[in-house]
C-alpha cells in the first residue's frame, strides 16, 4: 500500500500521502473530530458553575481558563494519535517503506493538528466570548491557539509514539507531556493577556513561532525514533 | 562555633523547628539513597546463593 | 589518547566496570560522609546568621546543593542516553536508568526544603517563586522518565524510549526555565522579591561549596550503587560474576 512498491515516489508525495490517509480516516468518523471541541466547550461550562458567574473575575481568568482547556483538549487527543497505526499494523509497514519515518510520521501529524487543534482555534472565540473575554483579545486568542496547539500536538505526537506499544498509557502520557508543554502555555496566555491589556502582544507570538519553527524541524525525528522503539519493543 | 550552647542551637532564636526538620529530612533521603541499591544489591546476591545451592542440590 | 580509549571500552566491558566501581565506591562513600557531616556543622553551627533572615537561611546548605546536583543529574542522565542510543553502549543505559530516580529524590529534597524554608521567609509553605516553579517541572521531568521505564516490560526498549525521552527534555529545559522566569516577572507582587543571595560572604560561601561537592559525590556513589545492583541481576548467570563472588 505505502512507498515500498514504489520508491520513484518523491519525499513530498509520500509526506502528502500519507496526509491524507490520517486525515480521511480522521474525517470518516466525525465523533473523533467533535469529541476534543465537545471537550472544550464542556470543560469551559464547568468554570463558571465552580467559580462563580461573576463576569468580571471570569474575563480576568478567561486567558488562563481557555489555554488550560486548549491543552487538557489537546492531551486528550494525543493518546490516540498513533494507537489505530499501530494496531492495524500500517505503522510496520510505515517503518518499512523508502522513505524516512520521520516525514511519514509529520504527514499524520499535521493531519491530527488540522483535524483537532485548528479546529479548536478557529472555534475558540466563541467559547471566550462566553466567559466574557475582552473583545481585542479575540484575534490574539485565534492566533495564539493556531501555533499553539500546533505546538502541543508536535509534543503529543512524541509522548504518542513512546507510549502507543503500552497499555493503558494514557496516565502515563500526560505524566511525559504536561511538562514539556508549560511554555507554550506561558506564552499562549502572556500573548492573551498582554492583548486584552492592550498592550502589544507580538513578543509573545513571535516566541511562540519560534517555538513551533523549533519543533516542526526537530520533533519528527524524535517520533521517528521513538515509533521504531515501540515497534520493536 | 556561633552559637554559645546547644541549647541555643537547638533554638536558632525561633527557626530551630524549621532548619532541624529540614535537615532531619534530607539526613532520611540521603541515607535511602544509599541504602536501597544496597539492599537491592544484596536481594539479587541472596537469589544468586539461593540458585548456586539449587544447582548444588539438582545435581547428582 | 590511546590510554583514554581503552579506558572508555574498559568501562563498557561488565567485569572490569564491577570490579572498578567496587573499589571507586569504596573509596568514595567514606570520603563523601566526611564532607557531608563537616559541610552539615559548618552550615549549621559555625557560619554567621544571615542579617536578613536570620537562621532559616541555614537551609540553604541542604537545598541549594541538593537543586543544583539535580539539576546537573538531568544532563548526566540525557548524556547516559544519548551515548546508549549512538553507540548503544549498554552501561550507559543501566546509568540512565539509575540516575533517574537518584535525581528524582534530590529534586524532592530541594522542593521540600524549600517549602519548610519558605515559612519562615514568605509566612507560607509554597509560593509559586519562579525558581520552584522551574524545580517542580523537573521534579515532573524525573518522574517521567521512572514512570516510562517502568512501564515497558522489554527493558532494551524501555532504556531506548527513556533516552528519546530525556533528550526531548534536555531540549526543553532552558526553554521551560526561561519562559516560567517570564511567567514570573509578568505576575510579580512586589512583596516576594527575594534578595538573599544577590552578595553571599565567603563565611557563608565555603560551607556551601563543601556541600556542594558532598552532594555532587552521592549522586555519584548512588548511580554507581544502583549500577552495580543493576549489573549482578543481569549476570546473574554469568560465570564471571560466579566466580568472583565464589571466592569472596
Amino acid at each position: 500500500m505505502l512507498s515500498a512498491d514504489r520508491p520513484h515516489l518523491s519525499l513530498l508525495a509520500a509526506f502528502g500521502r500519507q496526509f491524507r490517509r490520517h486525515g480521511q480516516a480522521l474525517m470518516a468518523s466525525l465523533a473523533e473530530v467533535a469529541n476534543p471541541l465537545l471537550f472544550f466547550f464542556m470543560v469551559v461550562t464547568l468554570f463558571p458553575l465552580g467559580l462563580g458567574p461573576d463576569p468580571t473575575q471570569l474575563a480576568a481568568m478567561a486567558p488562563g481558563v481557555l489555554w488550560v482547556v486548549a491543552l487538557l483538549a489537546s492531551l486528550m487527543v494525543s493518546a490516540r494519535m498513533f494507537a489505530s497505526d499501530f494496531e492495524d499494523g500500517s505503522l510496520e509497514q510505515m517503518a518499512l517503506a523508502a522513505h524516512p519515518l520521520a516525514v511519514l510520521a509529520l504527514g499524520e501529524v499535521v493531519a491530527h493538528w488540522l483535524a483537532t487543534g485548528f479546529l479548536l482555534a478557529l472555534v475558540s472565540p466563541l467559547f471566550a466570548l462566553m466567559l466574557g473575554l475582552p473583545s481585542q483579545g479575540l484575534g490574539v486568542l485565534v492566533v495564539s491557539l493556531l501555533l499553539g496547539t500546533l505546538c502541543l500536538t508536535l509534543i503529543g505526537a512524541v509522548g504518542s509514539a513512546l507510549t502507543v506499544s503500552i497499555r493503558r498509557g494514557g496516565l502515563l502520557l500526560s505524566l511525559l507531556i504536561i511538562p514539556l508543554n508549560v511554555p507554550v502555555l506561558i506564552f499562549g496566555t502572556a500573548a492573551v493577556t498582554e492583548a486584552v491589556r492592550g498592550g502589544d502582544p507580538s513578543t509573545w507570538l513571535a516566541l511562540m513561532g519560534a517555538l513551533a519553527a523549533g519543533m516542526l524541524a526537530l520533533v519528527p525525528l524524535a517520533v521517528g525514533a521513538a515509533l521504531r522503539i515501540s515497534l520493536d519493543s | 562555633m556561633y552559637f554559645e550552647s546547644l541549647a541555643a542551637a537547638w533554638h536558632m532564636e525561633g527557626h530551630g523547628g524549621y532548619v532541624w526538620l529540614a535537615y532531619a529530612l534530607t539526613a532520611t533521603a540521603l541515607v535511602l539513597m544509599v541504602w536501597l541499591p544496597l539492599a537491592r544489591h544484596r536481594r539479587h546476591l541472596r537469589w544468586i546463593a539461593a540458585d548456586q545451592r539449587r544447582q548444588v542440590a539438582d545435581s547428582p | 589518547m590511546q590510554r583514554m580509549w581503552t579506558f572508555i571500552h574498559k568501562l563498557g566491558s561488565p567485569p572490569w566496570f564491577f570490579a572498578f566501581s567496587g573499589t571507586l565506591v569504596r573509596w568514595l562513600l567514606p570520603v563523601t560522609v566526611l564532607l557531608l557531616a563537616l559541610g552539615a556543622c559548618w552550615g549549621l553551627l559555625v557560619a554567621p546568621p544571615d542579617f536578613r533572615q536570620g537562621n532559616s537561611y541555614r537551609i540553604i546548605y541542604i537545598h541549594v546543593p541538593a537543586a543544583v546536583v539535580a539539576l546537573a543529574g538531568y544532563y548526566v542522565m540525557a548524556i547516559a542516553g544519548a551515548i546508549s542510543l549512538i553507540w548503544r553502549i549498554k552501561m550507559a543505559d543501566v546509568a540512565m536508568r539509575a540516575a533517574a530516580p537518584v535525581g528524582a529524590v534530590l529534586t524532592g529534597i530541594a522542593l521540600v526544603t524549600g517549602a519548610i524554608w519558605g515559612k519562615p521567609t514568605w509566612g507560607a509553605w509554597w509560593v509559586w517563586d519562579a525558581r520552584i516553579t522551574s524545580m517542580l517541572i523537573l521534579f515532573f521531568l524525573y518522574l517521567g522518565v521512572v514512570a516510562l521505564f517502568e512501564a515497558y516490560e522489554n527493558k532494551a526498549a524501555a532504556a531506548k524510549a527513556c533516552a528519546v525521552l530525556t533528550l526531548v527534555g534536555t531540549v526543553n529545559i532552558p526553554i521551560i526555565y526561561k519562559s516560567v522566569d517570564w511567567w514570573y516577572s509578568l505576575h510579580q507582587p512586589a512583596s516576594l522579591k527575594f534578595t538573599g543571595e544577590s552578595a553571599i560572604d565567603a563565611s557563608m560561601l565555603y560551607p556551601l561549596l563543601v556541600m556542594i561537592a558532598a552532594f555532587y559525590l552521592l549522586f555519584a556513589v548512588s548511580v554507581l550503587l544502583y549500577m552495580r545492583a543493576e549489573l549482578v541481576w543481569q549476570h546473574r548467570n554469568a560465570s564471571w560474576l560466579r566466580q568472583r563472588l565464589g571466592t569472596s
